[in-house]
């Protein structure tokens, strides 16, 4: 059969000898999450080397952010990460609020905290779905979207989007939490507080699912900082590195949650820290709605937005740490607006995290690190 | 009807032939109306279990939903990738068909209704499903496809090894019935519920359940499709109407195998009251629910797992099972 070596200016891997095969995996293929291409060597099914080519969805988000000012980037980051939308606006608007020394109200913080960790939620919903997918287990794809569904409608009817919600301004949010707010997230979480326990019986114990997900994809703690990975990654490797308990903001400091940490790196810790987090993410929102005050939601930022400085806001997404580098020159477009993506970063891991294993391990692997190509590609 | 076709004056042989037609057209038709109903319980069946309806728009409750989809396939453009080996890539449904079909001469129906109630129906059995291997291999080696390639390896390993365990269970029935016919094999099921071979046989059921599951390539054993890893394996490359036959041909085989786990283990059309192949539907149905149960509920597995399922787990069960029916055999007289 013909090989095909790699084209179109993808990273080289070496000639294939004879057993050997490049296989072409993705841009379209149902299990890489978007338009991520991986060119595999492998051996039968065994991978020898795997090359991540991303790009494909490059949208030139960083050199858009320079051309505008402020209040019309936050859209932009929106479309980033699309499924945690509201931890992607957020550290570009922390940035904005710091260089532009705007104080932001408590109650904002407080919403701003419980719409993040809601978006979490969302988030880890739609990877858990994803995963089980990957792994062929269709139905429990099907149970995480019924419950996204809605949290869903209860962003939009705080928001009025479903995805993409431009929510955060510089300076608070763009509206209060509309009457009976908390009665529905608390409804929300009960239900999901039910529906978890069936999606552990579902996939947890299941020895199918073991067996495909233990000491499959494994990423050392050194070799997970020494990548800058950070998130579920990171802390599934044994590191408890969370931002907001490193480097606490918002108001996150007020808040008791634990950093759920994995025993060994591999798929399944990352497994386990993700289903963790649902229940720490639960934990800190009904803190949140016990203890918002009352107040503005808006703070007063200036008219005309002059950014000066530099400076750098991080934020804990559902994937990991996500950054905003932003530099101002007095004007009131950015001078400079860089954007940290951690699955960027996980991405590196891909190729050290495949050797060796099989196919559908690739796919494992990929679903584990949670990928959102938006995120990688900006 | 073949002495009536004899009184017409007509030549033996002739008459042979045209009743074979005649069978294997009745076959075939049975075969595409039970995979449209089939196809229609599975996303019945899917939708119940994931919390929706599943299709109900065309028809009283979606019922001409398949027959829609079916119209759509075979009106499609017929696509013949360019670096295919044509003849070859042509010829794969044919073969797949043309194997899940000619199982179906031995199925009993009734006590006394198969096409053909071969002597040796239980080897026929073991080799027929052998030739699903050759039409996987044919499709995923033509279509120029590496995942289709890469399917077709996968479903050459498993078929084979899981062959073996299903061929060791079949000769324990073989021996619990003193026979390799079909007819024998249901006579000795005769007379209640406690004269099932599932109870003398409960590892050799649960033997040749796994292992069928295998052979008819349904989840969690789907691996030579699996669909989130290879795209959809040894099918990729196909498209309207041949795709069409593979996916007939899935079903066929899903019906086929819990026909004959209803036949071997549950009586086969056995039962009080119903006729006997009221019965036979009812057994079978039963079984494919619970296949397509398993399907909507389990990950898929990964290939080397299944192969240490096949080899160190089933073989060696199934070889334990076998003496153990002979000392069965034995103590019964």
């Amino acid at each position: 059969m013909a090989q095909t070596s790699d084209t179109l200016g993808s990273p080289p891997l070496s000639v294939p000898v004879e057993h050997e095969l490049f296989i072409n995996m993705g841009p379209q293929h149902p299990s890489t999450h978007g338009v991520l291409r991986v060119l595999l060597k492998v051996d039968g099914e065994v991978i020898l080397d795997a090359k991540p080519d991303i790009g494909y969805l490059h949208r030139c988000f960083e050199k858009i952010a320079e051309r505008r000012p402020v209040t019309q980037i936050i859209p932009y980051c929106d479309r980033t990460d699309y499924l945690a939308a509201i931890t992607s606006e957020w550290p570009f608007v922390m940035a904005a609020e710091r260089l532009l020394n705007v104080e932001v109200p408590e109650r904002a913080e407080y919403i701003r905290v419980i719409v993040a960790e809601l978006q979490r939620i969302a988030s880890h919903l739609l990877w858990f779905g994803a995963f089980a997918l990957d792994l062929g287990a269709t139905s429990a794809f099907l149970y995480a979207f019924r419950e996204r569904e809605k949290l869903l409608d209860i962003f939009q009817k705080l928001t009025g989007a479903r995805m993409l919600y431009n929510y955060l301004r510089v300076g608070g949010v763009r509206n209060d939490l509309y009457d009976g707010f908390a009665d529905d997230v608390h409804r929300f979480l009960d239900d999901l507080e039910d529906k978890l326990d069936e999606y552990h019986r579902l996939l947890t114990g299941n020895r199918i699912f073991e067996s495909r997900v233990k000491g499959i994809g494994v990423v050392t703690a050194e070799q997970a900082i020494a990548y800058g990975a950070s998130g579920p990654v990171l802390r599934g490797a044994g590191v408890p590195y969370d931002v907001r308990k490193a480097h606490p903001y918002s108001v996150y400091d007020r808040f008791e949650f634990g950093v759920p940490v994995g025993p060994s790196g591999d798929v399944y810790s990352r497994y386990l820290v993700r289903m963790q987090e649902f229940y720490e993410s639960m934990k800190i929102i009904r803190q949140a709605l016990d203890g918002i005050p009352e107040g503005e939601f808006m703070g007063k930022p200036p008219r005309r937005m002059r950014l000066e400085g530099d400076t750098y806001a991080r934020v804990e997404s559902p994937r990991g740490e996500v950054g905003v580098y932003l530099v101002g020159n007095g004007g009131e477009n950015p001078w400079r607006c860089h954007y940290r993506s951690p699955c960027f970063v996980h991405l590196q891991l891909l190729g050290p995290m495949a050797k060796g294993a099989l196919i559908a391990d690739m796919v494992a692997i990929i679903g584990s690190i949670d990928i959102v190509m938006g995120e990688v590609d900006r | 009807m073949y002495e009536w076709l004899l009184g017409t004056g007509m030549h033996p042989s002739l008459a042979n032939v045209i009743l074979g037609l005649a069978k294997a057209v009745l076959i075939i038709t049975f075969l595409a109306t039970s995979a449209l109903i089939l196809i229609l319980m599975e996303r019945k069946v899917a939708g119940r279990i994931q919390n929706r309806p599943g299709p109900n728009r065309l028809g009283p409750g979606g019922m001409f939903q398949t027959l829609a989809d079916a119209i759509k396939l075979v009106s499609k453009e017929d696509i013949i990738p360019s670096g295919a080996d044509k003849a070859v890539y042509l010829l794969a449904p044919v073969v797949i068909m043309a194997a899940s079909t000619a199982l179906w001469v031995v199925v009993p129906f009734g006590p006394s209704t198969a096409v053909q109630d071969l002597n040796i129906g239980l080897i026929y059995i073991a080799a027929v499903t052998g030739i699903n291997v050759l039409a996987f291999l044919m499709a995923g080696w033509s279509s120029n496809n590496k995942w289709s390639l890469l399917g077709s390896m996968r479903s050459a390993a498993q078929l084979v090894s899981y062959e073996v365990a299903l061929v060791l269970s079949l000769v324990a029935i073989g021996m619990m019935a003193g026979s390799l016919k079909l007819s024998d094999i249901i006579a000795a099921q005769q007379g209640g519920i406690q004269n099932w071979f599932i109870f003398p046989q409960m590892l050799g059921f649960i033997i040749f359940f796994i292992a069928g599951l295998a052979e008819a390539n349904r989840a969690p054993f789907d691996l030579p499709e699996a669909e989130s890893e290879l795209v959809a394996g040894y099918n990729t490359e196909y498209s309207g109407f041949r795709w069409a036959v593979f996916f007939l041909a899935e079903y066929a085989n899903l019906m086929v195998f819990s026909a004959l786990t209803a036949t071997f283990f549950l009586g086969g059309p056995a039962g009080p009251l119903l006729p006997p192949i009221v019965w036979f539907f009812i057994k079978t149905y039963a079984v494919i629910f619970v296949a397509m149960w398993i399907r909507w509920t389990l990950p898929r597995i990964r290939i080397d797992h299944l192969m240490n399922l096949g080899w160190y787990v089933l073989i060696p069960l199934a070889l334990i099972n076998l003496g153990w029916t002979g000392l069965y055999v034995l103590w019964r007289g």
